[in-house]
């Protein structure tokens, strides 16, 4: 079995397509069948998912690769292909799990929606590029993937085409990447100049193999520089990030499964699969390419995170949140902890779903609401939704021992506090630790603690379908820990090759009990300054937010996400508008004239061509017509319409050939 | 005495022949049918007559084109009875004389 | 297999078969067309072709025929006013039959025995229509089913 997926890989990414394809051709009112098409097709890409990521168990390091000609012109083929390591192995089991779940909790959470089948035609149809994306052995078919994944997140953003700000966030979305591609697809030519091939691995000719990088020589930095550029705007860096927060607008199964688990981490996945161009030519494990990755990483998650304190909406405060870890994940790759950034990538996909479908759950319960100083004292009306939602808080601001993301925090920065370039990075991130427990804090009491207000008035527990993922995600989040420990630091072996071994004695470290501090700073500020959120304390009424009252101007600033969409609406789009009132201009004053110019010499020519056209050539055409009329007159008398005298017609040329075997005889 | 191929081909021909005498003379859209299957069956006589009689007759093209064209043979009368059955319904009567539509 | 058979076997046969082409009344020629086609394979009989003459049999007698039958008695009412014939006609299939006869007696190379062969089975048919005839099969089928379908769209009322 397991052989047999490795020689068929793309059957993984191939299945879900042809569910989406399924789905999108059934009737609108068949909800049923759609939701078990979509969710056999996930299953199907699970077992599928399983069973490619064994070998890779008894293998150290394996690497199976499945390349094919996809064209040829003259003597040259293009060749493209699909690969199996650890790295894509543990994305696919990652993505085909969470998807899975988030495909169950949209039953529920989509019950009520017209588009019932759309929704999920297109969600298969997401999953089915992003497990493409993860599979895929060639840059040129990963950029093939990365669009379609992007397309379908444009699709899924502006689901409820009949709001306008949909519609705004999907096309904002799709520029702001599309940016991003634009810089990637240059890297993606340049590569493709240099070392001739686009495949990563070819038994030793691809373009990450020690041959292909020889090649790249100098350029290696600004092709990776380039391939960054679509990293920074799939994952929502600085400062393209802007398109992330604005995703929410989509339904909450879409910004969990895309715009939090899995579409997101592509781009860091990118920089993952591309190491070798990034760290080509490094000295002492640094290169001018990662320390950008890095800076840019660092800005992204403080940014993200100073912003994510002064938002209102649930989603929106996981959106920056999302942004902020995000930003983590590029520092761990540039400082050179691949294995510590993968492992910090799967388990936010964990623990960032099942948020974010826990967010679903309180927007469902609350009617739509998604303001959470309207919501409170949830936690009696929806233990199931508290509970898991408490979970992912936990992992989240990296709580150690029992939840994933404390562990690979801990190890993103172990691997930070050791970049030999500088050690401001490193305290970034410490500082930007502190603030992810803060506003997650800030969030958890506004929105499960205090009075109930106006949005949780008549709050209710979700469904059963709805519950379960939650649960199912929950379990992950803890138990994903068992194999990220320093223990057993299982994970980090599996993808970097070293055998692990089992320690007791590591689980004691130094740092742990500072990020243990850290933590708690967060969680103690947090309930300090919004012990008395959302009810009336001293002079502060019970509607401005206690962080507003004490500072309001820094809060406006954070609340606006730093005036960073004002100032590209100043600067990117104004001077936009202003090449396009330009070129406008020119078009109607300099290119018009030009154009009426040369339409004058072809209207003299025409009419001259006409007056040929009249007198010489229209007298001949008629008199060919008159005579094709009369033929068809002639022939058409022939047609009697009678049977018989057809049939009569064949038996006299019966008789003719008759007459001419005599005549032979 | 036994017969030669001629024998079966007169019988063939003078098969052939009354179709086509019903086909050509008849007015009624049925007798052209008959007609028709007159000259299919006779064509079928061919065909065993020539596989009967040919060097090779191990070989059994000869039946199994006769079979295939029985079939189609069947497919034709039962579409061309319900054209008679749609014409007569539309123009209440079965008289090829009067179906000329197709007249140019 | 004589002459003689194939004679007292023909001249019923091509009689019923003019029969068929002349009568006035619709019913009886279908009658004499089935007796005609009954005529045909009983020389398919005589010919060593036994499995196409039971065919000829049940397809022609057990299923044209009665559908010529049914169709007759749907179209009733016109029945009557068919009288005449197109002489035009006539003339042409006697003209061809002549011609075709004089053909058949001045070739020579017609003018053959036929060799002994082994009677052909059903069950080599049916190997020769399941191996190297499939896909003609296969067709014939396709068109059955056409033709079924086709008929019965024909037939059904017009909705106005």
């Amino acid at each position: 079995m397991s052989h047999w997926i490795i020689d068929h890989l793309w059957l993984i990414c191939a299945v879900p397509f042809a569910a989406s394809l399924a789905i999108l051709s059934l009737p609108n009112g068949r909800h049923k069948s759609a939701a078990a098409l979509a969710i056999i097709g996930q299953i199907a890409a699970l077992v599928m998912s399983f069973f490619a990521f064994l070998p890779t168990l008894q293998m150290q390091g394996l690497r199976a690769v499945q390349n094919f000609t996809w064209f040829t012109f003259g003597s040259y083929a293009l060749r493209l292909g699909w690969l199996l390591d650890p790295l894509a192995a543990v994305m696919l089991i990652m993505i085909t799990l969470v998807s899975l779940c988030i495909f169950v909790f949209s039953i529920g959470y989509m019950a009520e929606d017209r588009n019932f089948v759309r929704f999920f035609a297109y969600l298969s149809f997401f999953s089915g590029a992003m497990l493409g994306l993860v599979i895929s052995n060639s840059l040129l078919l990963l950029f093939i993937c990365w669009e379609l994944v992007g397309l379908a997140s444009y699709l899924l953003i502006g689901f409820w085409i009949d709001r306008p700000s949909a519609a705004a966030a999907a096309k904002k979305a799709f520029i702001t990447t599309r940016i991003g591609d634009m810089g990637f697809f240059l890297g993606l030519l340049w590569l493709y100049s240099r070392s001739g091939t686009l495949l990563f691995y070819d038994g030793g000719n691809g373009c990450l193999e020690s041959a292909g990088l020889a090649l790249l020589g100098a350029s290696a930095t600004f092709i990776a520089l380039l391939i960054f550029c679509g990293a920074v705007g799939k994952s929502g860096q600085f400062p393209l990030h802007v398109w992330l927060p604005d995703a929410m607008e989509g339904p909450t199964p879409v910004s969990a499964l895309i715009h939090a688990a899995t579409m997101v981490a592509a781009g860091v996945f990118l920089v993952a699969r591309v190491y070798p161009i990034f760290s080509s030519g490094a000295i002492n494990g640094v290169t001018s390419s990662l320390t950008v990755v890095v800076w840019i990483g660092v800005a992204t998650a403080l940014m993200a995170a100073l912003i994510a304190i002064a938002q209102a909406d649930i989603k929106r405060v996981l959106a920056y949140s999302t942004v902020s870890q995000l930003g983590l994940m590029m520092v761990s790759l540039g400082v050179g902890g691949v294995a510590a950034g993968m492992m910090h990538l799967l388990a936010h996909g964990f623990f960032k779903a099942l948020l974010f479908l826990g967010a679903g759950s309180v927007i469902h319960g609350c009617h739509g609401e998604q303001d959470i100083r309207k919501m409170g004292g949830l936690r009696r009306l929806m233990p199931v939704t508290f509970s898991t939602y408490a979970i992912g808080t936990m992992a989240l601001s990296g709580v150690p021992l029992f939840f994933s993301g404390g562990w690979t925090k801990e190890e993103v920065l172990h691997v930070t506090a050791h970049w030999p370039a500088s050690r401001l990075p490193y305290y970034f991130l410490l500082a930007g630790v502190v603030l992810t427990a803060l506003y997650m804090t800030r969030q958890v009491i506004y929105v499960f603690f205090g009075d109930r207000r106006a949005a949780s008035q008549r709050a209710h527990e979700s469904r059963r379908v709805m519950t379960m993922p939650l649960i199912v995600l929950a379990s992950c989040a803890i138990l994903f820990s068992v194999v990220l420990t320093p223990a057993w630091p299982w994970l980090h072996g599996y993808l970097t090759d070293e055998p692990a071994r089992f320690e007791i004695v590591r689980l004691i470290q130094p740092s742990l009990f500072l990020s243990l501090i850290l933590v708690g700073a967060g969680v103690a500020l947090g309930i300090w300054l919004y012990r008395k959120a959302g009810v009336r304390d001293r002079q502060r009424p019970a509607d401005i937010d206690p962080l507003e009252f004490a500072q309001p101007q820094l809060f406006r600033f954070l609340e606006n996400k730093m005036w960073i969409d004002e100032l590209y609406a100043r600067t990117v789009i104004a001077f936009g508008w202003m090449s396009a009132r330009l070129s406008d201009w020119m078009d109607r004053h300099l290119w018009d004239r030009l154009v009426r110019g040369f339409g004058r010499i072809g209207q003299l020519f025409g009419t001259f061509t006409a007056s040929v056209d009249e007198h010489g050539i229209n007298a001949g055409i008629d008199e060919t017509t008159a005579g094709t009329r009369g033929l068809g007159r002639l022939v058409s008398a022939a047609h009697s319409g009678q049977i018989q005298t057809y049939l009569g017609v064949i038996a006299i040329g019966v008789l003719a050939l008759l007459l001419f075997y005599a005549w032979l005889a | 005495m036994t017969p030669t191929l001629q024998l079966f081909l007169f019988v063939s021909v003078a098969l052939f022949s009354a179709g086509l005498l019903a086909a050509l003379s008849r007015r009624h859209a049925i007798f052209i049918l008959i007609g028709i299957e007159m000259m299919l069956a006779a064509a079928n006589l061919n065909f065993i007559a020539f596989w009967r009689f040919s060097p090779q007759s191990q070989a059994v093209t000869g039946v199994l084109i006769a079979i295939f064209s029985i079939a189609i043979a069947a497919a034709e009368a039962a579409v061309g009875l319900a054209l008679v059955i749609a014409v007569y319904r539309h123009y209440r009567t079965t008289n090829v004389d009067r179906l000329d539509q197709l007249k140019g | 297999m004589s002459s003689a058979a194939v004679v007292i076997i023909a001249i019923p046969t091509l009689a019923a078969a003019l029969a068929a082409a002349t009568l006035r009344n619709l019913m009886h020629a279908t009658l004499s067309f089935a007796v005609a086609l009954v005529g045909v394979a009983a020389l398919f009989f005589l010919l060593g072709a036994e499995f196409v003459g039971l065919v000829l049999v049940f397809v022609y007698i057990g299923a044209v025929a009665v559908l010529i039958v049914f169709t007759i008695l749907l179209t009733r009412r016109d029945v009557g006013k068919n009288r005449g014939a197109n002489w035009g006609g006539a003339f042409l299939a006697v003209a061809v039959f002549g011609g075709l006869t004089w053909a058949i007696f001045k070739t020579q190379s017609v003018a053959v025995v036929a060799p002994y062969v082994r009677a052909i089975t059903v069950k080599r048919i049916g190997e020769a229509l399941m191996t190297s005839y499939v896909w003609p099969l296969q067709c014939v089928g396709l068109l059955l089913t056409a033709a079924l379908i086709g008929a019965l769209v024909l037939v059904m009322e017009e909705k106005r």
